[in-house]
C-alpha cells in the first residue's frame, strides 16, 4: 500500500514538474547548450558553422600561429577578460557605494514612500538600455552636460576636451549606472527587515553612527549585499551596450568580443568559446562565494561547540 | 509626596542634586506628530530620581512610562523641560553620548554576535583595552550566570537566558543608570518572579540607580524603592511601595493598585485631618480627610478588603454576601449593601466563621481605616 503510494507521489513529482523542466530545459539549458555545441565546430566563413569538431576556437583564445605556422602566446585577448573583471569589479563597488546609504534611506521611510521610492528605482529599467546610455553619451560628450559650462566660461578652448568619453572612466559610469537597481533592491529588501531596535540598542552601548554602519547595519545586511553585488557584476561582465556605446569600442570588453565574433566577423565557434570562458568566470565566482559562506557557518558551529 | 509637591524651587535644590538626586525631571512635555493629530504622550512631567534607588515607573499601557524612559536614553527628544543627570543637562546628548544603558523589552540582542561579543559591545565602543574589556566581560557573565554560554548566539537562547545577556550588555559599562523597558513581560510566570528577585540582587549589588518601567503591579510593589503611578502622561503619586498601597492619593491610584474598595459617600464635616461623611443608607462615618475634602462634596470612601471584618452581631453597616471566593490563604467575599453598592472583604482562610453566599452579615470597619479620595 505504502510503496504504491510512494510509486504515486514519485510520478506525480516527475510528471508534475514537467512544465517546470521544460521551461528550464528550453529557455535556459538549451542556448548554453547550443553554444558549449557552437563553440567546438568549425567555422563558416559566411556565419553558421560545419559540424565538424574542433578546439580551434578556444585555442584561438591564448594563442595565435605566426608566420611560419608556429603556435604562439597571443595576450590580446586575456587582456580583455581582464578589462572586463577589473571594470566590471569597479562598476560593482561604485554601486555598493551609491547603493547601500540609497537603500537604508528608503527603509528608513514611511510605507507610502517607500513604495514611491522603489517605483522611482525601477521606473529606469523600464526604458531601452541603449537610449539611457546614449543620454550618458550627451551627459559626458564633446559639448556634453559636463563640458559646457567649462567651455562657457573660457577655462576649455574650442577643440580641447575634458576627454570623459570613450575611456574605463566612462564605461564605469555607464556600466554603474544600468545596474544600479539591481543593487539597490536586494540591498533595500535586506534592510528593511533590520530591527532598529538593534540600532537604537546599539547607540545606547555608546556606538557612533559609523560604529553603527560598520558593526550592526553591514554585517546584517551582508546577505543582500553579496545578493547586489552578484546581481550588478554578472551583468556587467558580458555587458557590451556600455563598452561599445561609452568606451567607443577601442577599449574591447567580453560582451562587445562576443557581440563583434557573432555579428560582424562571422566567427561563430569563437564567439561561442569567449561565451564559455565567460559562464565559466561566473560560475567559479559562485562557487567561491558559496564555498566562503558555507566555512563561515561552520566557524560559526565550530565557535559554539567550543 | 505628589507632583505639585515636588516641584520645588532651583535655586535651593541646587545642593540636594550633587548629593543625592540621579535625574532629577522638570516640567517635561513630550508632543508626538504635528497639530492636527497632536498626541501628547507627557503633560508637565516633575520628578526626581534618587541615587542608588531602584525607582519604578507604574501605570497602564499608554500612560507615557516608557516615552519618559526613552526621553532619559536619549532615543527621543523633550519638546519641553529639562532632564539632569547628575546635576548636568543631558537633551542635547545623543543616546551614546549618555552614560546611561538600557534593558530592552524585546532584549535588542544583537544576533550576528556571542553572548560574549554582545556583553563586550558597549566595552569596546569605550575603547577600553582588551584585556580589561575580556576580564569584564567574564565577570559580567558570572554575575548573570550566563559563563558556559559566552560562545552561544542569541537564538540558541531561551527567553530568560536572553534576558540575562541583555542584563549583563547594559551593566557591563557600568552606566550610572540602568533603564530597564518592561524587561519581564516577555517571560513566563515562574521565570518573572525569580527575575524580581534576581533584579533587586543586582541593583544591590552593583549600587546603581535602576529605573524600571512597568505595568505589573504586583512587580513594582515587590522590587522597588519608590514607585511613580502614572496614568495619561500626568504623575499620579510618587512614594515607597508602602505609602502608594497604604495611603493613595486619589481614585486611579488606589483602583490601579491591589484591590480596593471605593464606595461613595458625601463629605459633611471636616476637622483637619478627620473628615466625617454620610455613606451607605445615611450613616455618619469617620474617615481620614484628603486635600479636597469640603463639607458636601460628593467622594469616595477607600479601603483594603483585608482591613475590613465582618461579623453577625454588630458593625457598621449590613448586607448579605453575594459571593465567596476561596483562594488558599483567604477567602474573598462580595457583600451586597442595601443601596446596591458591591465591598470586598477579604478574610484569612482560618477563620473561625466561614460565610455562605446568601448569609446576613454586618461589616465591621476598624478606626482610621476609611480614608476620603476627593478625586
Amino acid at each position: 500500500m505504502s510503496s504504491a503510494g510512494d510509486r504515486e507521489r514519485r510520478a506525480l513529482r516527475l510528471y508534475g514538474l514537467l512544465p517546470s523542466w521544460l521551461v528550464i530545459g528550453i529557455f535556459m539549458v538549451g542556448p548554453i547548450l547550443i553554444m558549449a555545441v557552437v563553440s567546438v565546430l568549425e567555422a563558416n566563413v559566411f556565419g553558421g558553422v560545419h559540424p565538424r569538431f574542433s578546439l580551434e576556437a578556444y585555442r584561438q583564445i591564448l594563442f595565435v600561429y605566426d608566420l611560419f605556422d608556429r603556435l604562439e602566446f597571443n595576450p590580446a585577448y586575456l587582456i580583455i577578460i581582464g578589462r572586463s573583471l577589473s571594470l566590471a569589479l569597479i562598476a560593482t563597488l561604485i554601486c555598493l557605494l551609491v547603493g547601500f546609504p540609497t537603500a537604508y534611506y528608503m527603509s528608513q521611510q514611511t510605507e507610502r514612500r517607500k513604495n514611491l521610492l522603489i517605483f522611482l528605482v525601477t521606473i529606469p529599467l523600464w526604458t531601452n538600455l541603449l537610449i539611457r546610455t546614449f543620454a550618458w553619451i550627451i551627459i559626458l560628450g564633446r559639448n556634453g552636460v559636463i563640458e559646457a559650462p567649462f567651455r562657457g566660461l573660457g577655462w576649455l578652448q574650442e577643440d580641447a576636451t575634458l576627454g570623459l568619453m570613450y575611456s574605463n572612466f566612462a564605461i564605469c559610469v555607464g556600466l554603474a549606472y544600468s545596474y544600479l537597481p539591481l543593487m539597490v533592491l536586494p540591498l533595500f529588501a535586506s534592510m528593511e527587515k533590520l530591527d532598529t531596535r538593534l540600532l537604537e540598542a546599539g547607540s545606547d552601548l555608546y556606538a557612533s553612527r559609523v560604529d553603527l554602519v560598520r558593526r550592526i547595519i553591514v554585517p546584517l545586511t551582508m546577505p543582500g549585499i553579496i545578493g547586489g553585488c552578484i546581481l550588478v557584476f554578472v551583468p556587467s561582465l558580458g555587458a557590451f551596450i556600455a563598452p561599445d556605446l561609452l568606451g567607443g569600442g577601442k577599449k574591447l570588453m567580453l560582451g562587445s568580443l562576443i557581440q563583434f565574433q557573432f555579428a560582424t566577423a562571422r566567427n561563430w565557434p569563437f564567439g561561442g568559446a569567449v561565451a564559455m570562458v565567460l559562464l565559466a568566470l561566473v560560475v567559479l565566482l559562485l562557487v567561491v562565494q558559496a564555498r566562503s559562506a558555507v566555512r563561515q557557518e561552520r566557524q560559526a558551529e565550530e565557535s559554539l561547540s567550543k | 509626596m505628589n507632583a505639585t509637591m515636588s516641584r520645588r524651587p532651583t535655586m535651593n535644590s541646587k545642593v540636594r542634586d550633587e548629593v543625592s538626586v540621579a535625574i532629577d525631571i522638570r516640567d517635561v512635555v513630550k508632543v508626538f506628530g504635528a497639530p492636527p493629530v497632536e498626541v501628547r504622550a507627557l503633560q508637565s512631567v516633575t520628578l526626581d530620581i534618587r541615587d542608588n534607588e531602584f525607582f519604578t515607573l507604574l501605570g497602564p499601557s499608554g500612560c507615557g512610562k516608557t516615552t519618559l524612559l526613552r526621553l532619559i536614553a536619549g532615543f527621543e527628544a523633550v519638546t519641553d523641560g529639562v532632564i539632569l543627570l547628575y546635576g548636568e543637562e543631558i537633551e542635547d546628548l545623543p543616546p551614546n553620548k549618555r552614560p546611561v544603558n538600557t534593558v530592552f523589552q524585546h532584549y535588542a540582542l544583537f544576533p550576528h554576535m556571542t553572548v560574549a561579543d554582545n556583553v563586550a559591545f558597549g566595552l569596546e565602543r569605550l575603547r577600553l583595552p582588551e584585556p580589561q574589556v575580556r576580564e569584564s566581560v567574564a565577570q559580567m557573565l558570572s554575575l548573570v550566570k550566563m559563563e558556559s554560554f559566552a560562545g552561544r548566539r542569541p537564538n540558541q537562547l531561551s527567553g530568560g537566558q536572553q534576558q540575562r545577556v541583555a542584563l549583563a550588555r547594559a551593566l557591563a559599562p557600568h552606566p550610572r543608570v540602568l533603564l530597564l523597558d518592561e524587561p519581564l513581560s516577555a517571560l513566563d510566570l515562574k521565570l518573572r518572579q525569580a527575575m524580581r528577585g534576581e533584579l533587586k540582587r543586582l541593583q544591590r549589588d552593583t549600587g546603581i540607580t535602576f529605573v524600571f518601567v512597568t505595568h505589573d503591579q504586583e512587580e513594582a510593589l515587590t522590587m522597588s524603592d519608590r514607585i511613580a503611578v502614572m496614568s495619561q502622561g500626568e504623575l499620579q503619586q510618587v512614594g515607597t511601595p508602602a505609602e502608594i498601597y497604604q495611603r493613595p492619593e486619589n481614585r486611579f491610584v488606589a483602583d490601579f493598585i491591589g484591590a480596593a474598595n471605593l464606595i461613595p459617600a458625601r463629605c459633611v464635616e471636616v476637622e483637619g485631618e478627620k473628615a466625617t461623611c454620610t455613606w451607605l443608607s445615611g450613616e455618619r462615618v469617620e474617615a481620614v480627610a484628603d486635600k479636597g475634602c469640603r463639607p458636601g462634596v460628593e467622594v469616595a470612601l477607600f479601603v483594603r478588603p483585608e482591613r475590613l471584618a465582618l461579623g453577625r452581631a454588630s458593625g457598621d453597616g449590613h448586607g448579605q454576601v453575594s459571593d465567596a471566593t476561596y483562594l488558599g490563604s483567604s477567602i474573598l467575599y462580595e457583600i451586597a449593601l442595601p443601596n446596591g453598592t458591591l465591598v470586598r472583604v477579604s478574610r484569612p482562610a482560618e477563620d473561625s466563621e466561614a460565610y455562605q453566599p446568601g448569609d446576613e452579615v454586618r461589616l465591621h470597619v476598624p478606626v482610621g481605616q476609611l480614608r476620603v479620595l476627593s478625586t
